[in-house]
């Protein structure tokens, strides 16, 4: 497999992590052990296996349509890093998204 | 910032005539639940920034979602209105990626699971019937609205943004379309027509507005041109904030010539999304040359949905009659011509208002006529929509009901609209406050039909020869003398009386 | 050490409610001890005295005024900083987290406090949960009480460490991999990881929302049961929560009895890899279980072998995304806001400085395992395998009422000695990893000292979904059969905090 620097970049893309060259370099190797310890998986199971994506077998929780109190727009900001008009404010953003 | 604008444009005719169309349509339907898809907020529009949130749709450390059934119920009553079938099982799945409307920097969306999938609708355009074929219904959620502060006010260039969360989780159908062929040169008509049904069908429902202009129904619309007798399907663009049903058209004219100039001038589409302009054209946005890589999964913190089938169909037995059915049967209750009732449909919102004002008490032709004619003009007049432009379905029956009572002329009436419009209060208040009430009172009237009489001997003499004709002039000198605010019929009357 | 802090959770209620001894008493007797003890196990991240005090005689209060209160009123409990308590921090032991103060109560915060119970702060963890020896804290790692080079394991080390240093009667935990049992075994405290959906997630940070389960942690098993029945049971606010009644899990401890019933020994957790001390005292335990009437089977479950590789794909697709929302925009840490950089700078600038080195990793790994083009062969896989767990279990079940294998393949290491070598760290929950994969319930009891090194071993016990009270079962006769043979609890024998295992006999 042997993953690179480079798609350790990328990942760190995606996943919005500034990384130094260096942390690429040494996680790049790290990450590769790690992952190569699992591609043995597939190789252990029959196609027709379903997956299961959750642990309990439970289907259709739902929640009755019925308006609860919210929280003041007061609590709901003490916790951020920077408020203007009662709005969560966050630095310029570049692109618009779907 | 300013925006410039140097596309070529091909002729739309000559396009038509080099290319064919394929379209697709995704559009995003807010519901009108009381609460947000996953928490207890209201979805109530407005509100202190932030004032309608929560732990849960502001995705703090901790909080998990709960689905909202009504939601649910909802996007089966579309699926099975859409003639899709409905999924014995299904499962909601993370759609990551990092935006700060987003709470939780996932949106919970569904991806190969969808709740409603292979349904159809037929629309109508000219008298042709065009089939869009619908993939599928999904649920998912709103995010946050951002306001971009400094710069122009656009993204660009904004000095930073703010973000309010009081749209965050509001439960959103998707309507996806599979490509649209064969419209031939009425593609952007079928769009709109296509939306224009969506829009009716989820108020016919009651579980959407389905304001444009509010952004309760949003479109993203997909095109792409192939030179005739090609196969092979072209680079498609897509484009975005299309907040009217008029944009959707206009913005399919836009895409379709500029893509036909770009092909015709040997060069290549680009796979973009694009941003509408009120001001008539589409402007580039990102590339989608690289697609993202979303990372769906199943959500772990959603158990899946398995609707039953006596369920499916206990929710089938609420739909309500389909659009073009309804538009029959009204057409015929009616007894509307043809012609009648494409004008009425080709007014948007007309039919639902007229059905409303003769639910009220008023004859469908009366009704017909004050929302066609003279209420579009002034909902057109202010841009308004037909329903917000200031007169209810019941203020329109009353007054038609002064109309038929003799107490109004629909000259007088057009006055009591003004007032009304201008926030004058009901029909009978703007009738007393403006005293536009026709004259009854038999000796004012007696009084004026005298004076006209001796102002004009010769068409007097003429009645007393039995030219009952001639009456018309005195009655308008009469009604001129009286403001208009006289019965024509009782001021012929007395005409006769005296001179017969 | 007070003849308070050493008593079982049972006694102390007990005291309080017949007015014996006061919960304000009691709970100033842990402050004491925390004051005394934390500066060197460091199992605490945050202590909440004057609150606690105040809890502590509202209760004593409502005992004076002859109220009727549940069976564990007044009596004090540590939570692990995963779950969200107004009016304390709530870290997750991340800088990303420092100082934010949640404003709303976790569902298994509320019901310790509906309980009447008094909460005296929050306890030390690895980062978001993710390690096994507690040394990926962001705040520095809890030590293991009996031994303090040593680590206490992880993620809920705090927990455990405050359980056995006896600064808390009772602690709360949360399972994803291992989280409560094998920090319980290295520790010499029971720890219990209900079925999944047995106990309310609401408002319990996540770590990976399919395989997370909070749970209780305690020193002896009938306390364990307790505090299981006071946290546990359906909560409309997580959708994955069961909506059935809990077994009679205090029932089962109490009436400690596993005549006849078929106890499997999992042939794949053991042998290669597990330390001759674990083994020994796994075998001893077998004897006594034998002993005590259960029918001993040996069960094969042929795919735990892949179960390190399907839970760290699982465990780490889930948590790169519930991760994605600390990205400096709303709560928490922003770093390089200067006015000029962009929202996505900002948000990677602020989880570079605001993640340790292991949650990096694990994010990393996680969207590279749901990435496109590789998430069939990783995480879809891993899932299937999820189901080969899954089923190898049933059919364990169908010859046997519960299955047991050690906890740990070893006991306790020395702080430091895995930190460079995250796969040897993985395999700390070898053992414990399956029955997370498959969502029944587990629990760890202690077992003894390994003769190599005197220090804690576990034993793990596993049983249906929904069959809990069978752990208890099964833990309530171990222990008493081991309690007679030691004549005392394993943590009796534990040196006073500060000095190395096997090295001095305490008189206390
Ligand atoms: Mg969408
Ligand atoms: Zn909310």
């Amino acid at each position: 497999m042997a993953l690179t620097p480079q798609d350790v970049a990328r990942l760190a893309d995606l996943a919005r992590i500034e990384l130094s060259d260096q942390e690429l370099a040494r996680l790049a190797p790290q990450m590769d052990e790690i992952l190569e310890s699992m591609t043995n998986l597939a190789q252990a199971i029959d196609d027709d296996v379903p997956p299961m994506s959750h642990a309990a077998p439970l289907v259709n929780v739902f929640r009755d349509d019925q308006v609860r109190p919210s929280f003041s727009s007061a609590t709901v900001l003490a916790g951020a890093p920077a408020v203007e008009d009662g709005q969560f404010r966050v630095p310029r953003i570049l692109d618009e998204e779907a | 910032m300013s925006v410039y604008v140097n596309d070529d444009l091909m002729d739309y005719d000559e396009a038509m005539a080099r290319f064919d169309v394929v379209i697709g349509l995704e559009v995003h339907v807010e519901l009108n639940t009381a609460s947000k898809m996953w928490c207890g907020c209201t979805t109530e529009f407005g509100g202190e920034p932030n004032s309608h949130t929560c732990p849960i749709c502001l995705g703090l450390p901790g909080s998990l979602p709960v689905v909202n059934a009504k939601a649910i119920e909802s996007a089966i009553r579309i699926g099975l209105s859409l003639g899709c079938e409905i999924a014995q099982w299904c499962r909601f799945a993370r759609k990551n990626y990092f935006y700060p409307d987003m709470p939780r920097d996932y949106q919970v969306s569904q991806s190969d699971e969808p709740l409603c999938f292979d349904g159809e609708v037929t629309v109508e355009v000219d008298g042709e019937e065009h089939l869009i074929p619908v993939e599928r219904v999904h649920m998912e959620e709103d995010a946050g609205k951002t306001t971009h502060i400094g710069g122009s006010g656009r993204i660009h260039g904004a000095g930073y943004s703010l973000v309010d969360y009081n749209r965050s989780g509001v439960p959103l159908m998707e309507i996806v379309t599979r490509p649209i062929y064969g419209t031939g040169t009425k593609g952007p008509e079928v769009a709109r027509t296509y939306l224009a049904y969506l829009r009716e069908m989820m108020r016919a429902l009651g579980v959407s507005e389905a304001r444009m202009e509010r952004g309760n129904m949003r479109c993203d619309a997909n095109v792409s041109l192939m030179p005739k007798g090609s196969t092979e399907l072209g680079t498609r663009t897509e484009t975005k904030n299309v907040n009217s049903l008029k944009s959707v058209e206009a913005a399919l004219r836009y895409e379709i010539r500029r893509q036909a100039a770009v092909l015709a001038a040997g060069g290549r589409v680009r796979q973009e999304t694009r941003m509408w302009n009120e001001g008539g054209f589409t402007t580039a946005g990102r590339s989608k040359e690289h697609a993202e890589d979303y990372r769906y999964f199943p959500e772990p913190d959603l158990v899946p949905v398995a609707p039953s089938r006596e369920w499916v169909e206990e929710l089938r037995a609420t739909l309500p009659e389909p659009p073009a059915a309804r538009r029959a049967r009204l057409q015929a209750a009616w007894g509307f011509t043809e012609l009648e009732m494409r004008d009425i449909n080709g007014v948007e919102g007309a039919l639902e208002l007229i059905a409303e004002t003769i639910e009220a008490g008023a004859p469908a032709s009366a009704a017909r006529k004050w929302w066609v004619s003279d209420l579009a003009r002034r909902a057109n007049e202010a841009g308004v929509a037909l329903d917000e432009v200031g007169m209810s379905p019941g203020q329109v029956a009353a007054l038609q009901a002064l109309v038929d009572s003799g107490a109004l002329t629909d000259k007088l009436a057009r006055q009591v609209i003004d007032g009304v419009l201008a926030g004058e209060g009901e029909p009978a208040d703007v009738v007393a406050a403006r005293g536009l009430a026709v004259v009854s009172d038999d000796s004012a009237l007696s009084a004026a039909v005298d004076v006209a009489i001796e102002a004009n001997p010769g068409i007097a003499q003429k009645i007393r020869d039995g030219k009952v004709q001639a009456a018309g002039a005195l009655i308008g000198a009469v009604m001129k003398a009286m403001a208009g605010q006289a019965d024509a019929a009782r001021v012929r009357e007395l005409i006769l009386e005296k001179l017969g | 050490m007070s003849s308070t802090i050493n008593q079982s959770a049972a006694e102390l209620a007990r005291r309080i409610a017949a007015r014996e001894q006061s919960s304000e008493e009691i709970t100033r007797a842990h402050l004491d001890r925390i004051e005394q003890v934390d500066a060197d196990v460091h199992a605490f991240l945050a202590v909440d005295a004057e609150r606690a005090l105040k809890q502590a005689r509202a209760v004593d209060a409502k005992v004076a005024a002859g109220e009727k209160l549940g069976p564990l009123a007044g009596v004090p409990i540590a939570v692990k900083d995963t779950y969200c308590y107004q009016g304390l921090p709530t870290t997750a032991a991340s800088r990303i987290l420092e100082g934010w103060l949640p404003p709303y109560d976790s569902t298994v915060v509320s019901r310790l406090l509906a309980a009447d119970m008094i909460i005296l702060g929050k306890t030390n963890l690895d980062e978001f949960a993710m390690g096994s020896s507690t040394e990926s804290s962001a705040f520095g790692p809890t030590r293991n009480p009996w031994d303090l080079e040593r680590i206490p394991g992880g993620s809920g080390g705090g927990s455990a460490a405050c359980l056995a240093a006896f600064e808390a009667p009772l602690a709360l935990g949360s399972d994803t991999g291992g989280s409560i049992r094998q920090p319980a075994a290295v520790t010499g405290t029971v720890g219990i990881k209900p079925t999944y959906g047995g106990v309310s997630r609401f408002g319990l940070i996540a770590l990976a929302s399919s395989l997370d389960q909070p749970g209780p942690c305690a020193r002896n098993v009938l306390d364990a049961a307790l505090l299981h029945e006071v946290i546990g049971g359906f909560d409309p606010a997580d959708s994955t929560s069961i909506n059935e009644p809990l077994p009679d899990l205090v029932g089962a401890a109490r009436k400690a009895d596993i005549k006849g019933l078929r106890i499997g020994v999992v042939h794949e957790l053991g042998g290669e890899g597990y330390a001759p001390g674990v083994e020994q005292r796994f075998a001893e335990a077998i004897e006594i279980l034998s002993g005590l009437g259960a029918e001993i089977i040996e069960v094969g479950c042929p795919h735990f072998e892949y179960s390190l590789a399907a839970y760290y794909l699982i465990m780490t697709a889930e948590a790169s995304s519930n991760l994605s929302r600390y990205d400096g925009m709303r709560y928490g840490l922003r770093v390089g806001d200067d006015g000029s950089a962009t929202t996505e700078e900002v948000m990677r600038l602020t989880r570079a400085a605001g993640l340790g080195d292991e949650a990096k990793r694990r994010i990393m790994l996680g969207t590279y395992a749901l990435s496109a083009g590789y998430y069939d062969a990783f995480y879809g896989s891993a899932q299937k395998m999820r189901t080969l767990i899954a089923r190898d279990f049933a059919s364990a079940f169908e010859k046997c009422d519960l299955l047991i294998s050690p906890t740990t393949p070893t006991t306790a290491f020395k702080l430091g000695e895995r930190l460079s070598d995250p796969m040897a760290m993985y395999k700390c929950d070898l053992c414990t990893m399956p029955a997370s994969l498959a969502g029944i319930s587990a629990a760890s009891l202690p077992i003894g000292l390994s003769p190599a090194d005197g220090l804690p071993v576990g034993l793990q016990v596993m049983a249906p979904a929904m069959a809990d009270e069978r752990c208890y079962l099964l833990g309530g006769a171990l222990e008493a059969a081991l309690n007679d043979r030691w004549g005392a609890s394993l943590l009796d024998r534990i040196p006073e905090v500060g000095r190395p295992a096997g090295s001095q006999e305490t008189s206390r």
